[in-house]
């Protein structure tokens, strides 16, 4: 299990009261779409992906990158227990969804890129390392009921 | 060709926009990676590797001419790179999966002091480029 320190936690709380939800979830995940481009399979149902700014302006993108990034949410207030917390998306993801878990993890590191482009003065090396660990967590709490 | 058009002009056009300060990106980056993912110290334990250390600098600013070099040499990576392939395979003996640690730290540095310039399409052809450099300088990475 993953152990976060009393600074680990309030590094990560002192920054995620900062953060818009839609604007970073759906920049994160439109990151993912563009730079690495065979993550589009798993959203064929959201219509126009074709370019940088389709991905970007596609309401469908924003909506579902608030999606995740809330579900970061949850897991900064279950810090303690991430494979409980994760135990049905992990099912859905493996057995419905058919994600490879590199994906989600490649997602984590999106969602720290575009924290650092919007807070550059908060996003110490510190601070990256405490995102860093609840990110790689999320992957792994969320791959954790793969068969 | 390495690259496509579009990535190597952006990779171009940032690399001028950056000019004498690659190195101090590069170093940042480094610092980043041994925060970030404690174990990459293990290749630097004759460094001293305190916050600031003028050795990690002096590394950073190899690092980041290396990276320059590539950038100056985008049909011609693994002979330009062979030299240093050499010694970070055979001599230092690197797992490749550092160098990835190394390149995304290296992206969250210039996102962070270029967001203006770091749009998605910017992003993506930096990762087709440092993946082309890694290839290059470890080509069993698979």
């Amino acid at each position: 299990m993953v152990h976060f320190t009393p600074e680990e936690k309030a590094a990560v709380a002192s920054l995620w009261v900062k953060v818009n939800v839609e604007v970073v979830g759906g920049e994160s995940l439109a990151r993912l779409l563009i730079v690495y481009p065979w993550t589009q399979r798993f959203f064929d149902s959201f219509g126009n992906l074709y370019s940088e700014s389709a991905i970007m302006g596609n309401p469908k993108v924003k909506a579902h990158g608030r999606k995740v990034l809330n579900s970061f949410g949850n897991a900064i207030k279950h810090m303690d227990d991430l494979k409980g917390t994760f135990a049905d998306l992990s099912e859905l993801h493996c057995d419905k969804l058919h994600v490879d878990p590199e994906n989600v993890r490649l997602l984590g590191n999106m969602i720290l890129i575009v924290l650092a482009s919007h807070f550059s003065k908060e996003f110490t090396p510190q601070m990256q390392a405490a995102w860093q660990k609840l990110t790689n967590a999320v992957a792994s709490a969320l791959a954790h009921k793969y068969h | 060709m390495v690259l496509a058009p579009a990535d190597r002009a952006a990779v171009l056009a940032l690399w001028r926009k950056l000019g004498t300060n690659v190195g101090i990106y590069t170093t940042e980056a480094l610092e980043r990676t041994f925060v970030a993912f404690p174990s990459s110290k293990a290749y630097f334990l004759h460094l001293n590797l305190s916050p600031g250390s003028a050795q990690v600098r002096a590394h950073g600013q190899k690092v980041a001419d290396a990276l320059t070099l590539a950038v100056n040499h985008l049909d011609d990576l693994p002979r330009t790179l062979s030299a240093l392939r050499e010694l970070h395979t055979h001599k230092l003996r690197v797992d490749p999966v550092f160098f990835k640690l190394l390149c995304h730290c290296q992206l969250v540095t210039l996102a962070r002091h270029y967001p203006g310039d770091f749009s998605p399409n910017m992003h993506a052809s930096l990762v087709k480029f440092l993946n082309h450099v890694i290839s290059a300088l470890a080509p069993s990475s698979g």
